[in-house]
């Protein structure tokens, strides 16, 4: 009886993501019997709700990946460095108060992180760059970083707390500092756990929304200037959902095309850190 | 012979805990010294304070002096990264890097700058001759330590320790964890760098302190009950404690 019932749930997310999965391609291979994929990939305007339409998927992904490079331009070197402190330099008792503080980072609502970006890091930002835009790719992507750290400070600390205490004593006996055997032993060690959390920090700055939909313009542009309004592939899908396009359409089945793009995307990068976690574990066990 | 280290009147603490009491003990040069004693007699921790490893325990504590070459290395002012250099440490479990064999021996000339890589290269094969696993590896160097048999890779840890250049080599029952072949060799190897090297082993196994060390400390509950040239020990020990441990009554 509760076997049935745990089967059941386990059945039903499955069920579920397979549903989607199928919504997805079902109105993707519906949207590409009217828009060609050539088109789709090599257009470079996206402009479906226009008189004048272009179906160029190109600018949104530009956007994509102009916000999610400042992301992790600015969580990456954040999140290891803390990571290292964390792991190596900190005392136990410090560790075990300060992890779950820089985790409180990852709870806070992503719409907060949107104003917050919007209404306080822009002005700020402005303040020294004056020709940058009310809206833009430069204050999303900082606060998308921000929001990212703690998944890269605390997985990659977890990778290298897991390395085995023998290798920290190996370095030290041979006259190494403390940072040479932070940089030049445990990093190494932890190489493919660390990646893991840098991937999975890519994939959840390509899947963020409220931040970019909220900061970065609606606009989509096909450029790589990050002063300038652009808007996203999640963006779209929120601008164009909450319009009142009809079921059916081809504006609306954009929704899917895009969203099936973006879904490509993170699963390929999920697919590289499950293999690169995988293999860290088997180096130690 | 000459003495390496003069330990005197060492105490050892792990917070509140005593781990070694007034150990007293003049380690010669040149020669091979065996630490025994049942589990938890400090033997561990003695070792491990002749290179100051146990600084890296949370809460140790150490009284009493070290003299290495004269002069105290619990002294302020002595750098503790120096001291780890001259005199090397290898490990109970193999602890080689995960990295290929050629870089686990260079990682200790990396460390000290060295960039020169026919240096290194020149290291990195006496090194290896020197813990006598040359042959074994020589035909791959690039590939990953990890490996290696438990055997070749504490072989592989004697070698990094080696490349260094240390005066001293600390082993810590370097052998409890590898099959008794690979065990044999590692003991011929050890009694050949005896010519160049200090060498203190500690080890659980009495056989194998009989068939190494020239001289023999026997560790119990934190003191040092007895302290006598290997042969004289385990023929005629002065301490009925002693007597009772290598005749296997206890440990």
């Amino acid at each position: 009886m509760i076997e049935g019932a745990l089967f059941l749930s386990a059945l039903l997310s499955v069920f579920i993501t397979v549903g989607i999965i199928g919504v997805l391609l079902f109105e993707t291979v519906s949207f590409f019997g009217e828009v060609s994929i050539l088109d789709f990939l090599t257009d470079t305007e996206w402009t479906p709700l226009f008189a004048d339409k272009h179906f160029g998927i190109l600018p949104l992904f530009t956007g994509t990946f102009l916000t999610t490079l400042i992301a992790m331009a600015v969580s990456l070197p954040i999140g290891l460095i803390s990571a290292i402190y964390l792991s190596e330099y900190a005392s136990d008792r410090l560790r075990t108060t300060a992890k779950p503080f820089l985790e409180i980072l990852a709870a806070i609502p992503t719409v907060v992180y949107g104003y917050f970006a919007l209404l306080f890091v822009t002005p700020l930002l402005q303040k020294i760059i004056p020709d940058l835009s009310g809206f833009n790719a430069l204050s999303p992507g900082i606060v998308m970083g921000i929001m990212i750290i703690p998944i890269i400070s605390s997985l990659s600390e977890d990778a290298m707390h897991a390395v085995p205490n023998g290798l920290r004593e190996g370095g030290y006996a041979l006259g190494s500092t403390r940072l040479q055997v932070a940089l030049r032993v445990v990093l190494p060690a932890a190489f493919s756990g660390v990646a893991a959390s840098f991937i999975l920090g890519i994939s959840r700055a390509v899947g963020e929304t409220m931040i970019v939909a909220v900061a970065a313009g609606l606009q989509p542009r096909l450029t790589l200037n990050p002063f300038v309004p652009v808007e996203t592939v999640t963006a779209y899908i929120v601008q164009v959902s909450l319009g009142d396009t009809p079921a059916g359409t081809i504006e609306y089945r954009t929704i899917f095309a895009a969203g099936m793009s973006l879904f490509v995307v993170t699963f390929l990068l999920n697919i590289i850190s499950y293999s690169l976690r995988k293999r860290f574990r088997e180096v130690y066990e | 012979m000459d003495a390496a280290f003069h330990v005197q009147k060492l105490n050892v603490f792990y917070g509140k805990k005593q781990a070694l009491r007034d150990v007293n003990m003049e380690i010669p040069a040149k020669a091979v010294t065996a630490v025994i004693g049942p589990s938890g007699c400090g033997k561990s921790t003695f070792v491990r304070c002749l290179n100051r490893m146990n600084d890296l325990v949370p809460g140790f504590r150490v009284e009493g002096s070290i003299l290495y070459q004269g002069k105290d290395i619990y002294s302020r002012g002595m750098d503790v990264i120096d001291v780890r250099r001259k005199i090397g440490m290898v490990f109970q479990k193999p602890n080689p890097f995960p990295k290929s064999i050629y870089e686990n021996i260079a990682y200790g000339l990396r460390i000290q700058g060295v960039k020169n890589k026919e240096k290194i290269d020149t290291v990195v094969e006496e090194s290896l001759k020197k813990a006598a696993i040359w042959e074994e590896v020589k035909d791959r160097l690039p590939q990953s330590a990890l490996s290696l048999s438990g055997g070749q890779q504490q072989r592989l840890c004697i070698a990094r320790a080696l490349a260094v250049a240390p005066e001293v080599l600390l082993l810590d029952e370097p052998t409890s964890a590898i099959d008794p072949i690979a065990t044999g060799r590692i003991e011929e190897l050890l009694r050949e760098l005896k010519e160049s090297y200090t060498i203190v082993i500690v080890t659980h196994n009495m056989q194998q302190a009989a068939r190494i060390s020239d001289i023999t400390g026997f560790f119990l509950m934190g003191e040092l009950v007895e302290f006598d040239p290997t042969s004289r020990m385990f023929t005629n020990p002065k301490d009925s404690r002693t007597e009772d441990y290598i005749t296997g009554r206890f440990g």
